[in-house]
């Protein structure tokens, strides 16, 4: 086990704001990118519903 | 086929000469942005010369990209595009030829004033006459560029700002050359290596953009 | 275009209809794959893998920012082939592949560039270096944006999908020239010469990580690229019976 502590993993030896800002943003982008997508799926279907219910 | 090449061209140039100051535009906007910087970084004059060159490509680039839909547009407009693209003569052709139109109309004007703005920005003798002749490289690739993107975004709305971001990072091996010849000789080194490579592009994107172009409007046109 | 036959030919993808079916039982797989190689890789590369010892920490940022990077590339020549094929062979579901295609190549550009940035500035002391990487890098960022821009303006489907493919392909065979000029003009500017992206010598195991991390990213490319290739088969073939009786139900589709 590299770490020492749960606050050494964190702390990363100093550089955790890049480490975690550069994991963070990809994460978070990725389950943005995610959820658009589901939901344009799902928009999709609603106007096709939309549309033979006119 | 030089004879189709040549009276495309020639209408062209002739319907730029009845709008002349549309025409100018790009000369214009060239000769006011690349003025605009040293009152935006200062007069001191080694900054300015060791800036120039890019400054100067980078307006020229902007310039030419200004000025590059009116290649299509007008004839789109008024049907006559349509009659190009149905007619039986080559469009590769009568792509060069408005390709020609535009650089002799936008390019050159470009070319010329490239040593007045080298003055101002305090460039040696040496690096203005190799500063002209990249542009004179450089400024047909340009145009044969825009050409692809033109017919691209061809009757779309938001057609002219498309072609900025379609068409200048394509733009960006031409500017290192471009830029790199001009500061090798300002260094005491030789541009050959620059120039050859300028050059080349020049020959490939003479080769390939016309082609490009042809299917893009073929593409527009559908 | 309706296809009876349920076997499993090269052509199976190529129908709207058979994508969509197929596609709806695969898509969880993906995201499962997603999560288990990413699930080892992160944990081989923060808790196996050594620290570097010029770099410290911060050299873990390597397990998304490569494998960012390389996606970014895959996923435009991939973008590229299928939009020239959809082109070339007028076929509406490889167009359809090539759209999906584009929104993720443009965000692992970004992801490889942010990452890039926050590598570089406790390595080298700045948010960003113009290195021969990283400047192609944005580069290839632009004609993501491009891509995207010119196909989202045109109203029309086909003239939409035939000029991205155009645009795509003249990007292609532009991108070795440019990385090319990019690197030139980088050595000619000898002041940062130091690329930010210098890798530390890897041992197996970071090599390992960064392998698994790949494979993640690629089946999470899978799963997202689909599922909005789902939503573009809905949008585009509205007018289908498939599509009506997949979407409403058996009853409704007898319109």
């Amino acid at each position: 086990m590299i770490w020492t502590s749960m606050d050494a993993f964190w702390h990363m030896g100093g550089y955790g704001l890049y480490v975690w800002g550069s994991y963070g943003v990809t994460v978070a982008l990725m389950v943005a990118e995610a959820l658009m997508a589901r939901h344009r799926v799902k928009v999709a279907r609603a106007a096709l519903v939309k549309e033979s219910n006119t | 086929m030089s004879g189709l090449l040549i009276s495309v061209a020639r209408r062209d140039l002739l319907l730029a000469r009845r709008r002349r100051i549309e025409a100018l535009l790009p000369l214009g906007f060239f000769i006011v942005a690349a003025g605009l910087f040293p009152i935006g970084v200062g007069p001191e004059p080694q900054m300015l010369r060791q800036m120039a060159p890019g400054v100067v490509w980078v307006c020229a680039l902007l310039a030419a990209m200004l000025s590059v839909t009116q290649m299509f547009a007008s004839d789109h407009q008024d049907g006559s595009l349509e009659q190009m693209l149905l007619s039986s003569q080559p469009l590769v052709t009568v792509v060069l030829g408005k390709v020609l139109a535009h650089w002799l109309s936008s390019g050159v004007p470009l070319v010329l004033a490239a040593p007045l703005i080298g003055v101002l920005f305090d460039m040696r003798a040496q690096a203005i006459g190799y500063l002209a002749l990249t542009l004179l490289l450089g400024t047909p690739i340009l145009s044969l560029l825009g050409a692809v993107g033109a017919a691209l975004t061809l009757g779309l709305r938001s057609g002219a700002a498309l072609v900025f971001l379609l068409v200048l990072p394509l733009t960006i091996p031409a500017l290192i050359f471009g830029t790199g010849a001009v500061g090798a000789v300002d260094a005491g080194l030789s541009a050959q290596a620059h120039l050859s490579l300028l050059g080349a592009l020049l020959i490939v994107t003479l080769l390939g953009a016309p082609v490009a172009t042809a299917a893009a409007l073929r593409i527009s046109m559908d | 275009m309706n296809q009876a036959a349920p076997a499993l030919r090269w052509t199976t993808f190529a129908a709207p209809s058979r994508f969509f079916a197929l596609s709806g039982r695969m898509v969880p797989w993906f995201w499962v794959a997603t999560l288990a190689f990413a699930a080892v890789g992160l944990y081989i590369g923060f808790f196996v893998a050594p620290t570097d010892h010029q770099q410290g920490e911060s050299y873990r940022i390597i397990f998304i920012h490569v494998p960012a990077a390389w996606m970014s590339m895959l996923i435009y020549l991939v973008m590229a082939f299928w939009a020239a094929w959809g082109w070339i062979l007028n076929a509406r579901m490889a167009s359809m592949y090539a759209r999906a295609l584009a929104p993720t190549g443009a965000m692992f550009t970004f992801v490889a560039l942010w990452t890039g940035a926050l590598w570089g500035k406790p390595t080298w002391g700045t948010w960003w270096v113009w290195d021969a990487r990283l400047t192609s890098e944005f580069i290839l960022l632009l004609l993501y944006i491009g891509y995207i821009a010119l196909t989202e303006a045109i109203d029309d489907v086909r003239r939409a999908a035939n000029a991205g493919a155009l645009l795509a392909l003249v990007g292609a065979v532009n991108i070795p020239v440019i990385y090319f000029s990019v690197r030139w003009w980088n050595t000619l500017h000898q002041g940062a010469t130091i690329s930010a992206t210098a890798a530390p010598k890897m041992a197996s195991t970071m090599l390992t990580a960064m392998l698994l991390m790949t494979l993640s990213f690629w089946a999470y490319s899978f799963a997202v690229v689909f599922t909005r290739a789902r939503a573009i088969v809905l949008e585009q073939e509205s007018d289908t019976d498939w599509v009506r009786a997949t979407v409403l139900g058996t009853k409704e589709a007898k319109r």
